[in-house]
């Protein structure tokens, strides 16, 4: 077989899983005095091709369909299970590793090896090409059920931390003029609020704030940034620039009022709706902007603690509205 | 409605997206102002445009519309197309103009954002 590095995992699997763990333990058995005759309907009614076969306690051989049929061509006479069995056994250990037995499978050309209790040689199991297969293949999908879980579900993070209270901070770096990123951060913050399990509501609606922010940032400044300060439930948003400013800020709230150049208009923005969508997806919203120096923006986002059927948040908290010349620091 | 009849209905060619019937439409909005997307739209509508820049299709992803359908046979760029492909949004091209391609929907039964709760 060629080295594939994707069958690695399968052979890590086989040396570190043990024959015990994957035989059946529900063996059937038939004992050495029993008739031949009785293998017939025991084969058929279990749907299997072998039987281990005790005598007294002791595992004494192994009586297979193979066995069976020969007997049923000698034509001869019924007789006991002891007399037409495979005295001379290949038996694992439970203890075995699983390579082991899958080597013992290729090398004897067997279908199933009975297993013995590493002390007591007792018989405790028995082992077929289906069980190694099966034994594997549960193996994989727990494997993989494990690592989907402490890898690839971060939405429980929040719940992971032990803390009285817990706050994460993101931040993005907005380049102004630069066109073909405009929204890249907007949509890195939405992803990854995505994936730390915030409600779906309120991870739109900083979408929205977040991305109309950005295209003012690109739009109007040299650039800028936004942060997002993250809580269990609560997402506050700030998003600075060191200028122009915005000389007259209730105008600039004013549904429809815009200096945007043509350029931006010609992108489906600069139509003045930029802020008036901010505070309306924001359950706080205040801007404070100082013409020269720049401007600061913050909104806030709540999971409602109630919602309706639709999912929708209910009663906004909606309060502090702000608008100020000055930031306050 | 799903996204696979209102293409038919707009005889339209699809750009990006696969599997268009397992996608519900739940309401549609023409604008060529993405502004007004992103303050009236409601989640799985489909946007019917006439602009075909790349901030179409982050306007989508930001109101989380179920697909986006061009206007009046016109093409995005490569850049809009990587876009959509890279963020999961459909693209449609309609050779219809604006109105016609609302009013055909509409009349199939297809909503307003304003008609539909939430």
């Amino acid at each position: 077989m060629k080295a594939d590095p994707r069958i690695t995992k399968t052979q890590e699997m086989v040396y570190e899983m043990r024959v015990g763990d994957v035989m059946s333990r529900e063996v059937i058995t038939v004992k050495a005095d029993d008739l031949m005759s009785s293998l017939r309907e025991l084969l058929r009614r279990n749907r299997i091709s072998g039987v281990p076969v005790l005598d007294e306690d002791r595992l004494a051989g192994l009586i297979s369909l193979e066995d069976f049929i020969k007997w049923l061509a000698d034509r001869e006479a019924d007789c006991t299970i002891g007399e037409r069995m495979t005295g001379n056994l290949v038996t694992l250990d439970e203890d075995d590793p699983l390579v082991l037995a899958i080597g013992k499978f290729e090398s004897t050309g067997l279908g199933r090896f009975p297993v013995t209790d590493s002390r007591q040689g007792r018989l405790v199991g028995i082992l077929t090409k289906g069980d190694v297969i099966e034994g594997l293949l549960k193996k994989l999908e727990i494997d993989y059920h494990q690592e989907e879980i402490h890898h690839y579900r971060p939405s429980d993070f929040f719940r992971h931390i032990e803390a009285e209270s817990t706050t994460l901070v993101f931040q993005y770096d907005v380049k102004g003029k630069d066109i073909k990123q405009a929204g890249s951060s907007a949509s890195r913050l939405k992803r990854t609020l995505k994936r730390l399990g915030m409600r779906p509501d309120v991870v739109r609606r900083v979408g929205i704030a977040s991305y109309e922010a950005e295209m003012n940032l690109v739009i109007f400044t040299e650039g800028g940034k936004v942060r997002a300060t993250v809580q269990p439930g609560r997402v506050f948003v700030e998003v600075e620039d060191s200028g122009p400013g915005i000389p007259d800020i209730e105008k600039a709230l004013q549904p429809g009022y815009s200096t945007a150049p043509d350029w931006v208009r010609e992108l489906g923005f600069g139509a003045g709706m930029g802020l008036v969508n901010i505070r309306k997806c924001s359950d706080t919203f205040d801007i404070y902007s100082e013409p020269g120096k720049g401007t600061l923006l913050r909104a806030s986002f709540f999971a409602s603690e109630e919602e309706d059927e639709t999912g929708r948040p209910g009663a906004r908290a909606g309060s502090g509205r702000g608008v100020g010349s000055r930031a306050p620091r | 409605m799903n996204l696979a009849e209102a293409q038919g209905i707009l005889e339209a060619e699809v750009i990006v997206g696969s599997h268009l019937e397992e996608i519900q439409v739940r309401m549609a909005c023409g604008a060529d102002l993405m502004s007004d997307v992103l303050a009236f739209t409601k989640k799985d509508a489909l946007l019917l445009t006439g602009l075909t820049n790349a901030q179409v299709v982050r306007t989508g992803e930001m109101a989380e519309i179920a697909a986006i359908c061009f206007v009046r046979g016109k093409r995005p760029s490569e850049e809009t197309i990587s876009l959509a492909e890279e963020n999961g949004v459909p693209l449609l091209a309609s050779p219809l103009p604006m109105f016609e391609g609302c009013g055909r929907l509409y009349r199939a039964g297809l909503r307003g954002c304003s008609e539909v709760d939430t």
